[in-house]
């Protein structure tokens, strides 16, 4: 064992590393922010008084949580042409990263939701809340700080899985690292650097959303 | 003319038949103690007023509005309708004010001013001025229960209906919290109470209901019906809890 390490040989690459971490940043804020956004929605609709909604969203949430990312990554990018549907690849990639998130986050923020004490709901209804008004007023706030280090993990994990989109070209972190070995063959150094970005991002990332819990939950132990 | 009028209650939970037929008659301004076992339906009976169950058969109107399963009326029914419970229900995530201001704002369409003047005022009156934006984890339970009554007096109901509110309630907090109902029937509010508060039943209330197998076993003026209950089932039952 006497390699000898070479990180300046991947000095000509740092502008692609460089837009590539800026991509997956990128991919990861509106991925977050609109997965979410479904999620609550999804659990909204998992809870809805109609069946028909419930197990539509119940569909969503087993199919996508049963199949491999890539191969709904590839099924939006190559299949969905085939109906006529053609999208570009950061298109594709944000969609697939989106719609997974959603399905999980469905799942998550629904256990928070299923912890609600049911005199929440009462008390919300004797009050002459609407069933809406006592969702969003009542139900949701706790729920969501309940699950919310669940939900913080998964837009972690979504963040990490969007190096699965570089296989459909998007010049995001990983894209930047296989394009850097793919000319110096420089596996060791471009795969560690990509490793350590990755995980600076992520701990970037839990950082914020511990910030924003500070903001978002005003009674920090319900 | 009565404030809450049940005529020939019958409710079942699947085959259980819990409510055999009740009638009661409610004055506005009257304090009503609903007394009985556990399971004798006396939460239910309080729940089919209020509309959080539905029941089968007869009919109950408050403030000449009939009790119907129908989501829209029961929400214009909550207007008059008050209810603490007995474990509170504070929504966890506001401040006591908070909890206060929030049907105002959301049903009544209150400013945020009004409300919260409103909610301040409401506070002072159960003796909680100073608990404002204090959340409910923070609070004693006789506190909780104090912001609970606050809550719903916001609405400016004409009933208020109690769910043995005061058993969730350490011994020495129970007085707090009877003492906020007291003022309220001082008030000229109108107030059901299901209770295990035998004394204060009898000495602030004005009516009492004994329920028995889900029906109204033996009912009149509180201090007849302690001095001398009629029914050997309401004589046990004094016997036992006094
Ligand atoms: N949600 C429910 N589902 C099924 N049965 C219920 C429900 N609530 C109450 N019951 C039954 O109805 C009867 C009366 O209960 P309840 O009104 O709570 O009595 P009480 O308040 O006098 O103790 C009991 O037999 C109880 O088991
Ligand atoms: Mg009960």
């Amino acid at each position: 064992m006497s390699y000898q390490l070479n990180f300046s040989g991947l000095l000509p690459y740092l502008p692609q590393f460089a837009a590539g971490i800026w991509a997956t940043i990128e991919l990861t804020l509106i991925s977050t922010f609109l997965g979410l956004l479904l999620g609550t929605i999804g659990a909204a609709g998992r809870n809805s008084r109609y069946r028909v909604a419930r197990t539509l969203w119940g569909c969503y949430v087993e199919i996508i949580r049963n199949t491999p990312f890539i191969v709904q990554l590839f099924f939006i990018f190559f299949g969905l042409p085939a109906l006529g549907l053609k999208l570009s690849a950061w298109q594709a990639g944000m969609i697939a990263m989106v719609v997974n998130l959603g399905a999980y986050s469905t799942e998550i923020i629904r256990a928070g939701i299923d912890a609600t004490p049911k005199g929440q709901w009462e008390a919300g209804k004797t009050l002459g809340l609407s069933r809406r008004q006592i969702f969003i007023r009542i139900v949701l706030p706790p729920a969501f700080q309940r699950v919310y280090p669940a939900l913080v993990s998964q837009c972690i994990i979504v963040m990490l899985g969007s190096a699965v989109v570089s296989q459909i070209s998007l010049e995001e972190l990983t894209f930047a690292a296989n394009f850097a070995q793919s000319r110096t063959f420089l596996s060791f150094e471009s795969y560690l650097l990509t490793a350590v970005l990755y995980l600076v991002l992520a701990l970037l990332m839990r950082q914020s959303f511990a910030f924003a819990a500070k903001r978002l939950f005003k009674n920090p132990s319900l | 003319m009565s404030l809450v009028s049940i005529d020939q209650i019958h409710k079942y939970y699947g085959e259980n038949h819990v409510l055999k037929g009740v009638d009661l008659k409610v004055a506005p301004g009257e304090v009503v103690s609903i007394i009985g076992r556990s399971g004798s339906g006396k939460s239910t009976l309080l729940r089919c007023i209020n509309g959080l169950e539905a029941y089968q058969q007869g009919a109950i109107v408050v403030d000449s509005q009939a009790v119907e399963d129908d989501e829209y009326k029961l929400r214009l029914l909550s207007r008059s309708v008050g209810m603490v419970f007995q474990n509170f229900n504070l929504f966890p995530h506001m401040t006591a004010g908070e909890n206060v201001m929030l049907a105002p704002k959301l049903v009544l369409g209150q400013d945020s001013k009004t409300s919260r003047a409103h909610a301040q005022e409401l506070l002072e009156k159960v003796g909680l001025g100073d608990k404002f934006d204090a959340y409910p984890n923070n609070l004693s339970g006789g506190q909780q229960q104090r912001v609970a009554i606050a809550r719903s007096l916001a609405m400016s109901p004409k009933v208020l209906l109690c769910d043995e509110i005061t058993s969730a309630l350490d011994p020495e907090l129970v007085g707090e919290v009877l003492k906020v109902l007291e003022q309220l029937k001082a008030e000229g509010m109108t107030l059901i109470l299901v209770t295990h508060e035998m004394n204060f039943a009898r000495d602030v209330g004005d009516t009492v209901v004994f329920m028995h197998q889900g029906k109204v076993w033996e009912t009149g003026p509180s201090d007849e019906v302690f001095a001398s209950p009629q029914t050997s089932e309401l004589q046990s039952f004094i016997s036992a809890v006094l």
